[in-house]
């Protein structure tokens, strides 16, 4: 089993993404520079946290076009495990790979602390080891997590069971107050109808230690790593 | 040849830093304004040798792929000689 951290120019959750899968997953990992076009040795590709490429024009836009998205894409095709946190969820939608868009945050703050999020699918291979209705504790650090799709995507999202996190309040409720960004009906994550592409705006790779407040975010990698075991 | 480009956010989407800006244009006293909605503008130099339905082609293009997403927001061409 091998992961892969695509580093882009401005990518700053690489190391994070790196240090979660070398110490806690324990397994092999390298970092992929974002010219690199084949990514046949790995089983599964991580598109860590940062500003790729400044946030210029809108936060992923210029990613997309980075070299290493064509063999993503087909990497995807192929079922193989793609998992865009932060910035990597606003590359994964401007590439297609997943339906939406992350737009500015409601009251324009970059909004940097620990939210709850429910598990609202636990059938996905990012939420296997979890259960639906469970309240994960995970940091968001984000001024772009406003997820926004039509009202089609919307409905389709829902009924495919696409959603798989929602921001909560600590007792798992939804409400205004605990929406940190206004995003559409609470979107924190999303994953794509195959389920092997996932996105979402909270970092689970800073939740992996009692030192960082939270150790919530090892269930998702655990899932992964039992999904990728299943696929080999 | 020159293309200019507007995107804008589509009208059903919400535009808090048009309203951010909206405010503060009411701080200083503009009462009448009833809305403010932020877009973006480009301006793209086009071969000179291209004729005006190929320069807007590939404004076009241009605006699709890369300068607008789709999703939220919208775009319009303009060329000018």
């Amino acid at each position: 089993m091998k992961f892969g951290v695509v580093v882009f120019p401005g990518s700053n959750c690489d190391h994070d993404a790196y240090h979660v899968v070398s110490k806690h997953v324990g397994q092999p990992v390298d970092f992929i520079w974002h010219k690199e076009t084949d990514l046949s040795a790995y089983d599964a590709i991580l598109i860590p946290g940062g500003f790729s490429y400044g946030d210029y024009l809108r936060a992923g836009a210029l990613a997309r076009f980075s070299p290493v998205m064509t063999a993503l894409k087909d990497f995807a095709a192929k079922g193989k495990f793609v998992f865009g946190i932060c910035n990597g969820f606003q590359i994964l939608c401007e590439a297609g790979l997943l339906p939406g868009a992350l737009m500015r945050n409601a009251d324009l703050h970059f909004i940097c602390k620990h939210v709850h999020v429910r598990v609202e699918n636990g059938d996905t291979p990012y939420t296997s080891e979890s259960e639906k209705g469970r309240v994960l504790s995970l940091p968001v650090a984000h001024a772009e997590g406003n997820y926004f799709c039509d009202e089609v995507t919307l409905n389709d999202l829902e009924e495919n069971g696409q959603i798989v996190f929602r921001y909560c309040d600590p007792d798992g409720e939804l409400n205004a107050s605990s929406n940190p960004n206004g995003a559409l009906s609470s979107i924190a994550g999303i994953c794509n109808k195959e389920g092997n592409v996932l996105g979402m705006m909270p970092h689970p790779e800073r939740a992996c230690e009692e030192l960082l407040g939270s150790n919530d975010g090892r269930d998702i990698f655990r899932s992964l790593t039992k999904a990728i075991e299943a696929a080999v | 040849m020159k293309a200019k480009v507007y995107v804008t956010l589509k009208p059903s989407v919400l535009d808090p830093q048009g309203k951010a800006i909206h405010h503060s244009v009411e701080l200083l006293g503009y009462q009448s304004i009833s809305d403010i909605r932020q877009g973006k503008y480009f301006e793209i130099a086009l071969d000179p040798a291209l004729s005006e339905a190929e320069a807007r082609q590939s404004a076009e293009q241009i605006a699709k792929d890369v300068l607008a997403n789709p999703v939220i927001e919208d775009y319009r061409v303009e060329i000018a000689s």
